[in-house]
């Protein structure tokens, strides 16, 4: 079980294609994911594109991550710095 | 490892053409993608033969889903999957979702390497209350 949180910058907040970069990022790892954009959730499946859009989350926003299984620091530690460095530098 | 391919069908071909863009752009290369929509004349349409060589252009091993606009788009896609020999029938599905959102759906389940089922399912999620 890994933890973490960043706030979110992105000027558009988390619309359609950070969500895809996040959710691409989020399936390259084995673990369970999930994210929210309050601390005591809604938690939501990070690897679902469909279910992260519907958080229509606004900039500004602190976005709490949470991961389960053999690489959850791993997963937690890149979606961190995915949302720290503006969606850049995800998977190809 | 093939990623399940993706092909876009609508009456319009701007609509089929932006639909794939929006694909590239926000999914990126790493899966087969087509598109195919219009009729010979210019006008709005779709067409059997046009489907199949869609389904050819991004053919993969894991399969090809299909999204479709309304109407012909549905029923030239079955005739189109009906056309292909057995073998290949089994591997091409068409995802009850709305074109364009779906199309981004599947593509990023694909890209993952999710099989033709998951690809389908995920695509489909639209459709369903995530509550």
């Amino acid at each position: 079980m890994a933890d973490g949180q960043v706030l979110l910058m992105h000027a558009a907040g988390l619309h359609a294609r950070p969500v895809v970069t996040l959710t691409k990022l989020a399936k390259t790892f084995a673990s369970r994911i999930h994210i929210a954009a309050d601390a005591e959730g809604p938690w939501v499946d990070a690897k679902s594109v469909v279910r992260v859009m519907s958080m229509r989350t606004p900039a500004n926003k602190q976005l709490y991550f949470r991961a389960e299984g053999a690489d959850a620091d791993a997963a937690v530690a890149a979606l961190v710095t995915l949302v720290n460095n503006d969606f850049l530098g995800g998977p190809e | 490892m093939s990623n399940v391919g993706i092909v876009i069908v609508s009456h319009s071909p701007d609509v089929a053409k932006g639909a794939a863009d929006m694909v590239r752009q926000m999914v990126g290369q790493g899966i087969p993608l087509a598109w195919t929509g219009g009729n010979p004349g210019g006008g709005l349409g779709t067409s059997v033969e046009g489907i199949l060589g869609a389904i050819d252009a991004a053919w993969s091993d894991a399969g090809v889903a299909i999204l479709v606009d309304m109407g012909g788009a549905e029923t030239n896609s079955e005739m189109a999957i009906e056309m292909l020999e057995p073998a290949r029938q089994g591997k091409v599905v068409i995802c009850n979702a709305p074109v364009v959102e779906g199309a981004v759906m599947a593509a990023t389940e694909a890209w993952s390497g999710s099989d033709l089922a998951t690809v389908k399912r995920t695509a489909e999620e639209l459709n369903h209350d995530l509550d």
